[in-house]
């Protein structure tokens, strides 16, 4: 998907840079780095380093950086809709009115994206700086505990001592609830086919109709 | 007791450190200290680049001890949280909210290195100039 829009908008003006939390490394992360054959930065971020930093909780999630290096929207779902929840489990297809919002909420991004390299500040989906505040979360102490629990259980888990790992996993779970990233990666450390199994649907089954990131959604 | 330990902190992991562990207490030799965390202990207090926290009167039997410094108790004076797992000889401290908080709210994009699959490192302000989509993805 940014391929593409990385050739067309000029890589001279444009980059984006993509980070892969994937506690498993290479292993996990080079068939689809591989499928995608980019020509822009792909990195691997184990430790979900990124995800701290900019308060990232799910995937993918997007922020947009300017020239002189500032936060310009901060973390975001990028052009993505929760269609999946509309999925036929039993053989895995979206029904197309599903899929038709989905496509609808990608190009949208993907507009609004063109319409900032293309007018910079000036562009209607640049938001306020105030408004850039009100939408981003900040951590509180919880937050910060949460990501501590998972790096160390990733540690663990990465130096053969899975069993050990899992209650880090689990207080990271509990302590940063709202965290996708931290759920599905715990399961599939635990077992690749978990991350898409009854526990995560369980899940899915919970969330009620409240969105993580405050709207309003302009894009 | 006297242990090998593995500290992770914040970015940072350093493997085989030589410390001394009593109760939740994490002592270390200066020059383990200032390799681990940054942080040396000067006639100021700690300190790190240019910023000095002074060492508080009522705490200091819980800071220093000879030539040994507590880990834990640094972190704990910094806000930073701890996790321990003294079983398999592994210690990691975050970030400190408040210092996470400071930074985010700046909107100055925080800066990292991060290796791709060849191992390169890539860092995000090496794009400085250029309009970036920082996005996020995983194989799970």
């Amino acid at each position: 998907m940014w391929q593409a829009l990385y050739e067309e908008l000029g890589p001279e003006v444009f980059v984006p840079f993509a980070v892969a939390f994937d506690s498993g490394g290479n292993a996990a992360a080079e068939p689809w780095i591989a499928a995608a054959s980019p020509t822009y930065p792909c990195v691997i971020d184990r430790k979900h380093i990124v995800a701290e930093l900019y308060d990232m909780v799910n995937v993918p999630s997007a922020v947009w950086i300017d020239e002189q290096g500032m936060i310009v929207r901060p973390s975001e779902p990028a052009g993505v809709s929760d269609a999946f929840r509309k999925m036929d489990r039993a053989n895995f297809s979206i029904p197309p009115a599903a899929l038709a919002e989905l496509q609808g909420k990608r190009k949208a991004y993907q507009d609004a994206l063109r319409d900032w390299v293309a007018q910079g500040s000036a562009s209607r989906f640049v938001p306020k700086r105030e408004e850039v505040l009100r939408r981003m979360h900040t951590p509180s102490d919880a937050h910060v505990r949460a990501a501590a629990n998972f790096r160390l259980g990733e540690y663990l888990a990465e130096h053969a001592h899975r069993d050990a790992a899992k209650p880090y996993f689990e207080e990271a779970k509990r302590l940063r609830p709202e965290s996708w990233n931290y759920k599905r990666q715990a399961w599939a450390l635990e077992d690749p086919m978990k991350a898409g199994g009854p526990e995560f649907w369980a899940a899915v089954d919970a969330l009620g109709a409240d969105k993580y990131y405050p709207g309003p959604d302009d894009i | 007791m006297a242990a090998l330990v593995d500290i992770i902190y914040g970015e940072h992991t350093t493997a085989g450190i030589n410390a001394e562990v009593a109760g939740e207490a994490l002592w270390l030799s200066a020059k383990d200290l200032e390799r681990v965390s940054g942080w040396a202990h000067k006639h100021e207090g700690f300190c790190k680049a240019d910023v000095c926290i002074p060492v508080p009167p009522a705490r200091a039997g819980e800071l220093v001890a000879g030539n040994r410094y507590n880990l834990v108790a640094l972190a704990s004076l910094l806000g930073q949280p701890v996790v321990a797992d003294p079983a398999h000889d592994v210690w990691c401290i975050g970030e400190a909210a408040a210092e996470r908080r400071r930074s985010l709210t700046s909107l100055k994009a925080p800066d990292f290195e991060l290796p791709d699959l060849a191992g390169r490192g890539h860092r995000l302000s090496d794009y400085r100039g250029k309009k970036v989509l920082l996005v996020s993805w995983a194989s799970w």
